[in-house]
């Protein structure tokens, strides 16, 4: 590959989607609660100084109003990206988000877009307990109008954010929490990763393992750990739920006759069901194990280390489920 | 009696037709209701129309309005075709929103009319909004806020209105005080002094008034307007009327008495106007003539959008959003 590389964390490579993003279209500004001090992770840190407190604003605790405002800012002509500090707070605008931002195109007919980006961090962080810890992207997969992106990498957070800014779709961005420290390689030039289009992590023959978010990493451990055991894992990070990329699923799945879906939300009614659902239709007769899912029980999460980690998927545990898969079947 | 020696006479008349042609799209509408022609729920605004005319009449074609549940009036005023809009109340092709959206999201934006919403409240933060992109972009123009006496309970309305003060954005809020939230009366339901005390406790400018005062209200709105084009921030206009019709086209009110509706029959905003021009000299048939056209207006309306062709089904699956075609996930 003849791209000159960088290595930048997760957080650096949404900053750096910001502001390149911010430099190309003067249309493109970032509302949100203490943007000018860097917000609450440091994703902003120094956007303000550099592009001013107008297009770096500096919004009330409304986060009705945030999310709101930038339905009205997108149908008017601008492109506003909205920091929701924790996903559990855009629970305060889901009306705004829900009956307004993903609704307006269709109920007017066409006669507007809403061309926002929803920032919202998901994930367990440092016990932060329930109401700051939440994975809830099923909720917004469902609802027609939204386009839902979950980047686990540096590289992904910088060319799917700029792809998301560029949508003419409100798009939710679910950036986890857990990884603003991930180090990665970004080319240097422009970088841009198109929504909806899986990422092959890992090649192998015996089983596929699809996931999303911070899981793509337990995934990839997982699949080293089977690998040793003679087990080659395919992995792969489907990047955003709407639209997901099915055909690559289903090729994978075809070849491996194994799927293992594995998610941090809860199981339950977790987007691990849609893509379950959709091999199972489609490939029943191929498969050579019952489709498994993995997630979290149906709990919110704890503070207490150890009550938090009975929510956590772990790497051994995908990997027990993987073996159990691949036994040769009893005779009889 | 006020004097009318000032009246700009074209210009009332003008109000007062078209208060007269909202009220005759109202009165077709939920005749065409009654007939199984209009479909889900309307919500009419009869008595309201000075509120609708007055405040619309003091905006320009590029200056934005966010409209409510109950905004045949104000879609109208702001100068959409009543033809298209009644289409729209069909469910018909050629519809505003091509028979998608209906009366509770009648929008053209074509007039800068950027949507009633079936959400109480949920306009205010939308129009904010569009008032910082209009300030981001350097534009002249401002955005008029509609909404309820229902809607100041809403927490959008308190986080809207700050938000308008800390942004200083050009928006007038108006608040058309029907009394009536649903079907409960507003005033057994709010804390405190009301809407203007509200605005005020935020650092707006607000003023109450009588909205069926046509002549009062244009003119507060147009000082009001002029201080939000001075760049001078938000203010807020506290319009009080009366929905003489119910909540829904449906809703027999059975909630209030038949005298209470009566007296507020004769404090009608047309009548009042209407008679404001005559002493001023207006010929009573002008007055009737402008009656007349309105009523002709909307049954050429009635008779198109009953003549219109329900929408193509293929149009069910498009304008929901770029990624990812519905088609190929229908099951």
């Amino acid at each position: 590959m003849g791209l000159l590389m960088a290595r930048m964390t997760y957080l650096e490579a949404g900053r750096r989607a910001l502001i390149e993003e911010m430099r190309r279209d003067a249309a493109v500004w970032a509302l949100g609660e203490d943007l000018g001090r860097g917000g609450v992770f440091g994703q902003y840190r120094g956007l303000q100084e550099m592009f001013g407190a107008a297009r770096i604003a500096d919004t009330p605790i409304s986060e009705a109003c945030i999310l709101g405002a930038a339905v009205g800012a997108a149908m008017t002509g601008t492109r506003p990206v909205v920091e929701m500090r924790f996903s559990d707070f855009a629970l305060c605008a889901v009306d705004e988000l829900v009956n307004q931002a993903a609704k307006a195109r269709y109920m007017f007919g066409g006669q507007t877009r809403v061309p926002l980006v929803v920032r919202e961090p998901v994930g367990m962080w440092r016990s932060s307990a329930a109401q700051h810890s939440q994975s809830l992207e099923a909720w917004y997969a469902h609802v027609p109008g939204l386009v839902v992106v979950c980047p686990a990498t540096p590289a992904d957070a910088l060319g799917l954010m700029k792809s998301a800014i560029r949508s003419d779709d409100p798009v939710v961005f679910m950036e986890h929490k857990n990884l603003w420290a991930l180090e990665g390689e970004l080319p240097e030039g422009e970088h841009l990763v198109e929504i909806g289009r899986a990422e092959t992590v890992r090649a192998g023959r015996d089983v596929t393992l699809v996931t999303w978010s911070a899981m793509r990493h337990t995934c990839l451990a997982s699949a080293e750990a089977l690998a040793g055991e003679g087990i080659e894992a395919e992995v792969i990070d489907l990047r955003a739920l709407w639209p997901w990329d099915r055909d690559a699923v289903l090729a994978s799945v075809e070849r491996t006759r194994r799927l293992v879906v594995a998610h941090e939300a809860v199981a339950v009614a977790g987007f691990g069901a849609e893509v379950a659902a959709t091999v199972a239709e489609a490939l029943h007769h191929r498969l050579k194990a019952p489709v498994r899912r993995l997630g979290a029980p149906r709990i919110p999460i704890a503070y207490a280390p150890p009550l938090e980690d009975e929510v956590r998927v772990r790497a051994e545990q995908i990997a027990t489920t993987v073996r159990a898969m691949c036994m040769p079947a009893p005779a009889g | 009696m006020k004097t009318t020696a000032n009246l700009d006479l074209p210009r009332m008349q003008a109000l007062h037709a078209m208060m007269w042609r909202i009220r005759a799209f109202e009165e077709a509408a939920i005749a065409a209701q009654r007939q199984g022609l209009v479909l889900g729920a309307i919500h009419p605004s009869i008595g309201q129309e000075a509120v609708a005319a007055g405040i619309c009449a003091n905006l320009a074609t590029d200056d934005l309005l966010l409209s409510t549940h109950r905004g045949h009036g104000h879609t109208l005023a702001k100068g959409a075709d009543a033809r298209a809009m009644m289409r729209e109340l069909f469910g018909r092709a050629g519809g505003t929103c091509g028979g998608k959206g209906g009366s509770m999201h009648i929008a053209d934006f074509g007039v800068g009319m950027l949507g009633a919403n079936g959400v109480v409240g949920a306009n205010i933060p939308i129009a904010v909004g569009a008032a910082q992109a209009l300030k981001l972009r350097g534009s002249g123009a401002i955005v008029a806020c509609i909404f309820g006496d229902g809607a100041i309970n809403r927490g959008p309305f308190l986080e809207g209105l700050n938000w308008a003060r800390v942004f200083d954005l050009p928006v007038l809020f108006v608040c058309e005080d029907n009394g009536f939230s649903a079907t409960t009366r507003t005033r057994d339901l709010t804390g405190g002094p009301g809407a203007a005390a509200r605005a005020e406790s935020l650092g707006i400018p607000a003023r109450s008034l009588d909205g069926n005062d046509l002549i009062a209200l244009d003119t507060a709105a147009r000082d009001a307007i002029a201080g939000v084009r001075s760049g001078g921030g938000p203010r807020f206009l506290h319009c009080r009327t009366y929905r003489i019709s119910g909540h829904t086209a449906v809703d027999p009110a059975t909630y209030r008495t038949e005298e209470e509706v009566e007296d507020w029959r004769r404090g009608c905003p047309i009548d009042r106007l209407a008679g404001a021009l005559e002493l001023a000299g207006v010929e009573p048939a002008a007055l009737e003539a402008a009656r007349r056209e309105a009523e002709a207006e909307m049954a050429a309306a009635l008779d198109e959008a009953r003549a219109a062709d329900w929408p193509a089904t293929a149009l069910a699956f498009a304008d929901v959003q770029d990624a990812g075609d519905p088609r190929e996930w229908a099951f």
